[in-house]
């Protein structure tokens, strides 16, 4: 537990005074077979050190070689954030000492990233559309996994000595800095989310990422700063590192400005530091002055030479972009006809891809919307599933809806059908032959049905006769009972208003 | 006069940790110093026009297939390291990381 005892500023108070200025660095683990620099596997979950070459150790006389899908992913994603791509670019180290890397550098891009100067529109949950500028996307690699050992569990305080696992070690990475984002107000922390959000969606479609912010692939550093409302210059910032879900972007931009504003208020100044967020608390606590180990001596990298990027080159892999997930998204919507409130839902329920294969395969927008967003998602939650794992088929959907529409079943009959299908008894159609569930709509059994609850309730039959047509409902019930639910609800209307003369 | 103050030596021993006697910061400072401005000659020879360089030979994407090879066993990684705890390396622990 961290022991926080730093005053805050009410939020809103904090930003009637104060502009918030904020800036990400997001960290994209790329998913390519192999590292960065070395033929290692690119894996996660793996036995410790079993991922592991000698350039991955950094040993003596090893020439790392650069992994051409980890260069043309990078790429991707730069012209995905709308950014230019660097004609040449290099390798540079960063040295610094720390055992999470054994060659006391991380072989990174330092004043020529391989791209640059992009943008992306980021929209907020109103539809309010915020333009995030990028500064850069350059490569470099992860470094490996420290386990610090006694002391308090898991912590480097006290710890005695720490195990270190060099399998992500040459990981290839991808990490995007934005320019200094001013302007978003008290919007500042859902505007941090969703950036966040936006980048993990977009590594996600373009397929060069897992994508997984609970593993790791995803890893932001938050900065803040707060200026006065009339200001024109910056305030100090400081860095919230290793925001590791959307969440916690969220709170972490709102905990440093309601510091900040104390901080700022009561006269002091602002450290430029580093913060550590926790979780539990939901708190940010000092981590290094900025000043202290900042000097990486940054240098061309001797054993990598540069890379040239042609513009045939990035023709082709521009050509293998998909569509933006934002744009996917607008012509979903007026493709499928929701009000804004059902697709926000649809979107928000992640059911996107399942609802457009449903369509593809024949189903309205409609009729699609109702399956995935109804009975599935029941369905999913009390299995407590992913609504995506729950295996349900496009397909499925599809046939249910014609038998419904065939008047083969009806809809109570078609949820039960669904079931069925999950627990592996077969199709749809199948599934109602084999145990008899089509509807009873032959008008004999239905008219017997409908007789005996005419004669069961009076009363109801005169409301209706009185022109009460809702009362009709009441007569649904036992007929219903009488034919194991499997009634055409609108057929067994039909004879109570012909018997009846209506 | 050196290019490296002691200052500077300090600045480096710390980032490196590595320790340095006083003795030694005299002598290296001289050395590192000498180093330095021989390097420096360099940027003599080389006018403004001449772009800055780290590779001898004009070679440009050296790129490698994404294509898994052969990883070290256990034995072999750890067959350097001074300490390990079953399949890990063991270090001592060291605060100022992140």
């Amino acid at each position: 537990m961290s022991n926080y005892t730093d005053e805050l500023v009410d939020f809103d108070e904090a930003l009637d005074r104060y502009d918030p200025v904020l800036g990400f660095e997001v960290h994209v683990e790329l998913n390519t077979k192999t590292k960065m620099f070395s033929d290692a596997p690119n894996a996660f979950g793996d036995d410790p050190n079993t991922n592991v070459t000698p350039v991955d150790l950094g040993l003596p006389g090893v020439l790392p070689v650069v992994n051409k899908t980890a260069v043309e992913y990078s790429i991707l994603i730069g012209l995905a954030l709308n950014c230019q791509i660097a004609e040449k670019c290099g390798f540079a180290r960063k040295n610094y000492f720390y055992p999470d890397t054994p060659k006391n550098f991380q072989t990174s891009q330092y004043d020529d990233p391989i791209a640059h100067d992009g943008w992306l529109d980021i929209e907020l949950e109103d539809g309010e559309v915020f333009r995030v500028e990028i500064e850069r996307a350059h490569m470099e690699e992860d470094a490996g996994k420290l386990t610090h050992m006694g002391g308090a569990a898991g912590r480097i305080q006290g710890a005695d000595y720490s195990l270190v696992d060099y399998n992500r070690a040459g990981v290839p990475l991808v990490e995007i800095v934005t320019k200094p984002i001013v302007g978003a107000g008290k919007r500042a922390p859902e505007l941090a989310r969703a950036y966040v959000a936006a980048i993990r969606e977009i590594v996600k479609n373009l397929g060069v990422s897992d994508a997984k912010m609970e593993r790791g692939n995803v890893r932001c550093d938050a900065n803040v700063s707060l200026m006065p409302k009339d200001a024109e210059k910056f305030g100090t910032r400081t860095e919230t590192k290793n925001v590791n879900s959307l969440r916690a972007v969220e709170h972490a931009v709102r905990f440093e400005i309601e510091r900040h504003a104390a901080v700022l208020d009561s006269g002091a100044k602002i450290v430029q530091e580093t913060r550590h967020w926790h979780e539990d608390t939901r708190t940010t606590t000092s981590g290094r002055p900025k000043s202290d180990a900042d000097d990486y001596r940054y240098f061309p990298e001797p054993d990598l030479v540069p890379i040239v990027t042609t513009a045939e080159w990035i023709d082709e892999l521009r050509a293998r972009l998909p569509e933006p997930p934002a744009e996917r998204r607008k012509r979903l919507k007026a493709e499928w006809g929701y009000a804004d409130k059902e697709f926000r839902d649809v979107v928000n329920a992640g059911v996107l891809d399942e609802i457009e294969q449903t369509v593809a395969a024949g189903a309205s927008a409609a009729v699609a919307r109702k399956w995935w967003m109804g009975e599935i998602a029941r369905l999913a939650k009390a299995a407590d599933k992913e609504i995506a794992d729950l295996g349900v088929t496009p397909e499925t959907i599809v046939e249910l809806n014609s038998l419904i529409q065939g008047k083969k079943i009806n809809d109570k009959i078609a949820r039960q059908v669904l079931e069925f299908v999950l627990a592996g008894e077969g199709t749809p159609s199948e599934i109602v032959e084999k145990r008899s569930l089509a509807v009873v709509n032959d008008d004999d059994a239905l008219g017997k049905a409908v007789d005996e609850a005419m004669a069961a309730m009076p009363d109801v039959v005169e409301k209706i006769k009185g022109g009460k047509m809702q009362a009709i409902g009441a007569l649904m019930g036992p007929v219903m009972k009488a034919t194991r639910g499997q009634a055409d609800a609108g057929r067994v209307r039909e004879i109570v208003m012909e018997k009846l003369g209506l | 006069m050196s290019a490296i103050s002691r200052e500077d030596l300090v600045h480096l021993a710390q980032l490196a940790h590595i320790e340095m006697s006083d003795a030694e910061l005299d002598k290296m400072t001289g050395e590192l110093g000498a180093i330095v401005n021989a390097i420096a000659s360099v940027s003599e020879v080389a006018s403004s026009d001449v772009p800055a360089t780290s590779h001898p030979i004009p070679l440009t994407n050296v790129l490698r297939e994404d294509v898994v090879g052969e990883t070290l066993s256990i034995d072999e990684v750890l067959l350097n390291a001074p300490d390990s705890d079953s399949d890990r390396f063991k270090v001592p622990a060291i605060l100022d990381g992140e």
